[in-house]
């Protein structure tokens, strides 16, 4: 098998030991009853390799909670543009989380581009990890279509019984089998237990909602009326965990912080949510999305509907993080099969 | 973590002078600025700028003057938000930043040739000025034009005696009313929807330009469409909260259309469909 290798569960922690001493690496780790969260590791015994979908996907690393943009000084009239960032090796990259990432750097590929992230996630090194697997019952990437890998990484582990298979998908990723030199050649059996991994994939993963994956964009074509906004209205706290927490939302603030000289000053990104009240509201008080409802209703679309047109993907990329965060229970899966019921 | 300086990004500004201020009406004032260094916004009509004061923010504001006017470019901003109440503690000297000019403007190649009737409501007037002041310096590509501007009171009138000098040319049709008179106003009192019945048009060459508060919208939709107007020949500015002003940050999003990249400037036919435009 070209362009893949093996790595002996033996050698697990060793290579994560000598991937540290390259640069800084993020994993997996256990943070209290079913709650993990990418933290730096040194050895293999920090990392989590079964979890469930981190509180934080790994786009706070592509696009941290606040970052600067520009710092000024105002009696100087001075204003220079900045970023910030960090050479990084994140390991165990799920694929709804890998195509999460995808999703991220189209939209900040996309004219104008951005370069604050662009010069960002090229420092960033990913090593995708399978699930052979559900995470629970919360996740739906066979209904999205991200359960398999589709690039987006420069390593991708899968775990088979003695090993993990290892596609090499980059020059980093080669660049690192080479540096770290724990990786053997595959053998037949391996490429053949390899296989069979992939083939009870198909069997695993299915049928979580009740419509098809094409169906899902004309669902929400026609959702436009639908009184499961209204249900949601009258659920929806307005909290902005769902957007938090979602591995493909991007939304922003743009704020300024003046020093205690009152002279000198950062200004910053940080996230921001649809969710929140004042999102759409204007200058003059006109809100464009005054009703909870309404804005639910944004989210599930900015998901399942308009980027379909301009990126030609879905944006829910199945990992069900905005289901587990959600304080009042609102579960997508159940939105979604609600409006097929209603709309069908 | 690292931090470089970065000589390319959307966020750097360019630094700008106001040489000229003034007090327009209780809540509006007039600023007219110059980018530093000579250079030249290169506006369309109907695109807005990121108007940033370090320190305070940044907020989209539309460019009121014509391209036709270079070397300075004009706002006017009614004092309203954080940005904008500072703006107001502004005056001549004062130095702002500016990002753009951003979005997509009127549609000047398909307007020409054509007849055109100008919608303005209130604050509208401040965007479609950059257009009307446009076409008046461009008379001759232009047919019939025919200006309708509609305010609160004869006190609320933004550009006085720019608006006379329009009403006085031979070759615009001009029409003014107000929501409440005063004792020694002489125009038509009432909303503007009242004035677009009697206007004399040919629904087939002429483009509707409709600039006002959110409200107005529908309401004088339904006015053009009564005169057979198209709603291919419809076209609209509409307002909308923006941080960014890049088709990032998500605050304008107007249904799949993001108001700073696809707008501020929209066809009728382009956004009826959208539950979330109007």
């Amino acid at each position: 098998m070209e362009n893949y290798v093996t790595l002996k569960k033996a050698d697990f922690n060793e290579f994560i030991k000598r991937l540290a001493k390259i640069q800084k690496v993020v994993a997996p780790v256990k943070r209290g009853l079913k709650n993990f969260a990418f933290e730096e590791v040194t050895s293999g015994e920090d990392v989590a390799l079964t979890y469930i979908p981190t509180i934080l996907p790994p786009k706070k690393y592509f696009m941290p909670p606040k970052e600067s943009l520009a710092e000024f000084n105002k009696k100087e009239n001075k204003w220079e543009t900045v970023l910030e960032y960090e050479e990084l090796t994140i390991f165990g990259v799920h694929t709804c989380d890998l195509a999460g990432i995808q999703c991220l750097n189209m939209v900040f590929s996309d004219t104008p581009k951005d370069i604050n992230y662009i010069v960002r996630k090229n420092k960033i090194t990913i090593i995708g990890f399978e699930c052979n697997n559900y995470c629970d019952e919360h996740a739906s990437c066979a209904a999205v279509d991200s359960y398999l890998p589709k690039g987006g990484y420069d390593l991708f582990f899968t775990e088979l019984k003695d090993v993990f298979i290892v596609h090499i998908n980059t020059l980093d990723g080669s660049d690192i089998i080479k540096k770290v030199n724990l990786f053997d050649i595959v053998s037949e059996d391996y490429a053949k237990e390899f296989k069979t991994v992939r083939a009870n994939k198909k069997e695993v993963f299915k049928d979580e909602v009740n419509v098809g994956y094409k169906g899902l964009k004309s669902l929400f074509d026609k959702s436009s009326g639908a009184k499961v906004w209204d249900d949601l209205d009258q659920r929806c706290v307005a909290c902005g965990n769902c957007t938090n927490v979602c591995p493909s939302c991007y939304c922003f603030d743009v704020v300024d912080d003046i020093n205690l000289d009152l002279n000198t000053g950062v200004r910053s990104r940080k996230w921001d949510s649809c969710q929140n009240e004042g999102f759409a509201k204007v200058a003059g008080e006109e809100n464009f999305r005054e009703e909870r409802g309404q804005r639910q209703r944004h989210r599930y679309m900015r998901k399942f509907n308009y980027p379909v047109d301009k990126y030609n993907r879905y944006f829910c990329t199945g990992c069900g993080r905005c289901t587990r965060s959600c304080m009042a229970g609102i579960s997508l899966k159940e939105t979604i099969n609600s409006l097929v019921e209603e709309i069908k | 973590m690292k931090k470089i300086i970065l000589k390319e990004s959307e966020y750097i500004m360019k630094s700008a002078t106001i040489v000229k201020a003034k007090q327009l009406t209780e809540f509006e004032k007039y600023f007219e600025i110059a980018l530093d260094g000579d250079q030249s916004l290169d506006h369309m009509p109907g695109q807005f700028v990121m108007v940033s004061i370090p320190g305070v923010g940044d907020a989209p504001i539309s460019v009121s003057s014509s391209p036709t006017k270079r070397r300075t470019f004009e706002l006017v901003v009614r004092n309203t938000g954080k940005l904008t109440g500072a703006l107001h503690k502004m005056g001549e000297g004062d130095t702002l930043g500016i990002r753009g000019p951003y979005g997509t403007g009127f549609p000047i190649k398909k307007l020409e040739g054509n007849d055109l009737l100008f919608v303005a409501g209130g604050l509208g007037i401040v965007p479609l000025r950059s257009l009307i002041n446009f076409v008046i310096d461009n008379r001759r590509d232009f047919g019939n034009v025919h200006i309708l501007l509609g305010c609160k009171t004869p006190k609320d009138m933004l550009f006085g005696d720019e608006v006379e000098r329009w009403s006085e040319r031979l070759d615009v049709e001009f029409n003014c009313t107000v929501d409440k008179s005063y004792p020694d106003w002489k125009g038509n009192v009432g909303l503007i929807t009242s004035l677009i019945p009697g206007v004399n048009l040919d629904p087939d060459r002429t483009f509707a330009i409709v600039v006002g508060p959110p409200i107005m919208y529908k309401f004088v939709i339904k006015e053009l469409l009564a005169k057979d107007i198209p709603d291919s020949h419809i076209y609209l500015s509409l307002e909308r909260h923006m941080k960014c002003g890049v088709g990032k940050c998500g605050h304008c999003q107007i249904g799949e259309h993001y108001c700073c990249q696809d707008g501020p400037v929209f066809s009728y036919k382009k956004i009826k469909s959208n539950i979330e435009a109007l």
